[in-house]
């Protein structure tokens, strides 16, 4: 078990990549506590495998440094690492049988027969392959070659870190549950540093004490759920976490005040004068209707819904801003107005986030 | 849904019965026919039954070359398999070292078989070609012409050369078909090169390689050209094989119900080999999908 450091790394597939777009993953700082369990989220192609092989020492970076427990392994292979990697499809040896398979990273690594028995029956309890074991590993559906994988990825105990690069993405949705709920238990049980790949934010959310969001080879956020939810550090991760996201309006904001679409509203706190792009960020569970003169004039669209709340569709000014609204409330015609709870309002400039100033 | 029935759709597939016909069926039927009649000429034909059948079983000269004929085959096996695997396992995998090795290789497979002979019958001989030459000045007693030995390393380094590409070029694509990912799963499990190659590389190109070593098997059970060609079955008959001694039998000595008898022998041989490997490529297919 170790702490990951990655110290100014960057990946481009290009051999002499120039500008900043020819980069896959764009130059970032980012420490990897001892024992956590991360998920790393965002859509597909922003750079979530790349990093993850990078870790795993699978691709070396064009530059920077890895560091396990301050030791450089940046160019280190993959077997000096000590790291277990779960792949998006089921990896499994075909002529072996299942036990076989569990086996086979503690067999290369000449680990004790004994200890490799009850090691694989446990592991086999844990995903519920007790049954098969004896089976060969060909012909068994994905469902259980994936099962197989993750087996194969947790059997080793002593891994500096445990890596899954969106390992669920073939499993059928119950067993998806009950998979992610193992991972975590398994996880509080031996306390590995576990890297979770998915663009699934209830994925991410349900499974990590800390999320990572990328965005265009960039990572956009490192917090807990409730940071990725209270004070989104970028508009994607707004947009990204939340459903729906979060509403972005285009504003002129000064000091306390903003004014949208020539509508002045107060923000409870200064943020001095952003330059650039300046948008004001609100999630819907911090924007609320209401009838009478004050708030951002709208016109209702639509009324979803869910069963435990209502979403509400707005227009202001072709702007959509959405609205979620407590279920048991009426929603009746003249409720026209928008109001925001100040504690839930962000400052964006340029699509990032502007801390605000204290007073 | 209905199915519409319409028996004139039988004659879409005249063209192809009449072109079966006139290539296989018919010249098949003449062997058979020449196989069970004695004749002296004058297209005066007298019934045999299967006295040539019983004549050819009891023929030495007919066990003989069939026993060169499976020897031969076997070291072609023996030879192109591995070394065609090796040689596909050590292809580089994209770019342009990867087209020019497919090129590269292909060319062997691309020069007419009675070429591929006389090249090699020029290259081996003594007294101008280059590979004879160079032994002879090294000391080496080589001499494809009268040592039987030397004959044979010549006929079987012949077909290695000509044929070891078609067993690389399969392998090759079956190589490729594996996904990234198990290579990378097995560098995360530690597995060494040979057990990469044990438990992920042989099982996925199994498949390529049931259909090389029947491709392989097939032709080199057949082979005439190329040795007819350098050694024509010399020297004695230390490299006449089936064909060669089949065309011998048919052509030289036109004893026609003879070599008719034979050619159904070999031919039910090979009829025999090939199911014999449909029925276990066919297994090894179903063992996949369970």
């Amino acid at each position: 078990m170790a702490k990951i450091t990655l110290d100014n790394l960057a990946h481009s597939y290009l051999p002499k990549p120039v500008t900043e777009d020819d980069f896959a993953l764009k130059e970032l700082n980012l420490d990897w506590s001892d024992g956590e369990a991360y998920a790393l989220l965002g859509a597909s192609g922003c750079g979530k495998s790349t990093l993850l092989n990078i870790i795993s020492g699978l691709l070396h970076p064009s530059q920077g440094r890895i560091l396990f427990d301050d030791k450089d392994m940046t160019m280190a292979p993959t077997t000096q690492r000590n790291i277990a990697q779960v792949f998006q499809f089921p990896v499994v040896y075909d002529t072996m049988t299942v036990r076989d398979n569990l086996a086979f990273p503690l067999r290369n690594r000449g680990a004790d027969p004994a200890y490799i028995q009850t090691r694989v029956q446990q592991i086999a309890a844990m995903i519920g392959m007790e049954d098969t074991l004896n089976r060969k590993a060909r012909g068994l559906t994905a469902d259980a070659k994936q099962k197989i994988s993750l087996g194969r990825g947790m059997v080793r105990e002593d891994v500096n870190a445990l890596l899954f690069d969106e390992p669920l993405t073939v499993i059928d949705p119950h067993m998806k549950w009950e998979l992610r709920t193992q991972l975590k238990s398994l996880h509080h049980e031996f306390g590995h540093t576990m890297i979770y790949v998915t663009h699934d934010q209830t994925e991410a959310l349900t499974f990590a004490d800390k999320v990572v969001v990328m965005y265009d080879g960039r990572v956009v956020q490192m917090g807990t759920p409730q940071e990725l939810f209270e004070t989104p550090e970028h508009t994607f991760v707004g947009y990204f976490i939340g459903s729906p996201g979060m509403n972005l309006m285009d504003a002129d904001v000064k000091g306390d005040k903003a004014v949208i679409g020539g509508v002045e509203i107060a923000l409870g706190k200064g943020f001095g004068t952003p330059t650039g792009k300046v948008e004001l960020g609100v999630r819907p569970e911090f924007t609320s209707l209401q009838a009478g003169d004050s708030g951002l004039p709208v016109t209702i669209k639509r009324v979803e819904d869910v069963g435990r709340h209502k979403i509400v569709r707005t227009d202001f000014q072709g702007t959509e801003i959405n609205v979620i609204a407590p279920e048991g409330g009426e929603i009746s015609p003249d409720m026209n107005r928008i109001v925001f709870d100040t504690a839930g309002v962000n400052v964006y400039s340029d699509s990032w986030r502007v801390a605000p100033k204290v007073a | 849904m209905n199915k519409t029935v319409n028996q004139k759709a039988w004659f879409l597939i005249l063209p192809v019965l009449v072109l079966v016909a006139f290539s296989a069926v018919i010249p098949l039927m003449t062997v058979v026919n020449y196989s069970v009649q004695d004749t002296f000429g004058n297209n005066q034909f007298f019934w045999a039954g299967l006295e040539w059948f019983e004549e050819m079983l009891a023929s030495e000269r007919m066990w003989d070359a069939l026993g060169r004929q499976i020897v031969f085959s076997l070291i072609i096996l023996a030879i192109e398999i591995p070394l065609g695997i090796f040689v596909a396992l050590n292809m580089p995998k994209k770019g342009f070292w990867a087209s020019l090795c497919l090129v590269l290789m292909s060319l062997p497979l691309l020069i007419p078989w009675n070429v591929v002979g006389t090249i090699w019958q020029i290259f081996g001989r003594v007294d101008i070609g280059l590979l004879g030459h160079t032994l002879a000045a090294l000391g080496i007693d080589y001499n494809y012409t009268q040592d039987s030995t030397a004959a044979w390393i010549t006929v079987i380094v012949m077909d290695v050369w000509h044929w070891t590409s078609l067993v690389a070029l399969l392998a090759y694509a079956g190589l490729q078909s594996i996904p990234d990912a198990y290579y990378q799963a097995a560098k995360i499990d530690q597995a060494s090169r040979w057990k990469v190659f044990r438990f992920i590389e042989l099982p996925k190109i199994m498949g390529v390689l049931m259909i090389a070593i029947l491709l392989r098997f097939m032709d080199s059970f057949m082979i005439y050209t190329e040795p007819f060609v350098v050694t024509g079955g010399g020297p004695g008959n230390a490299t006449t094989f089936l064909s060669i001694d089949l065309v011998k039998m048919a052509l030289g000595q036109f004893d026609l119900g003879p070599a008719a008898a034979f050619s159904i022998m070999y031919y039910l041989v090979i009829l025999l080999v090939s199911y014999v490997f449909y029925t276990v490529m066919t297994n090894l297919d179903k063992r996949d999908g369970h």
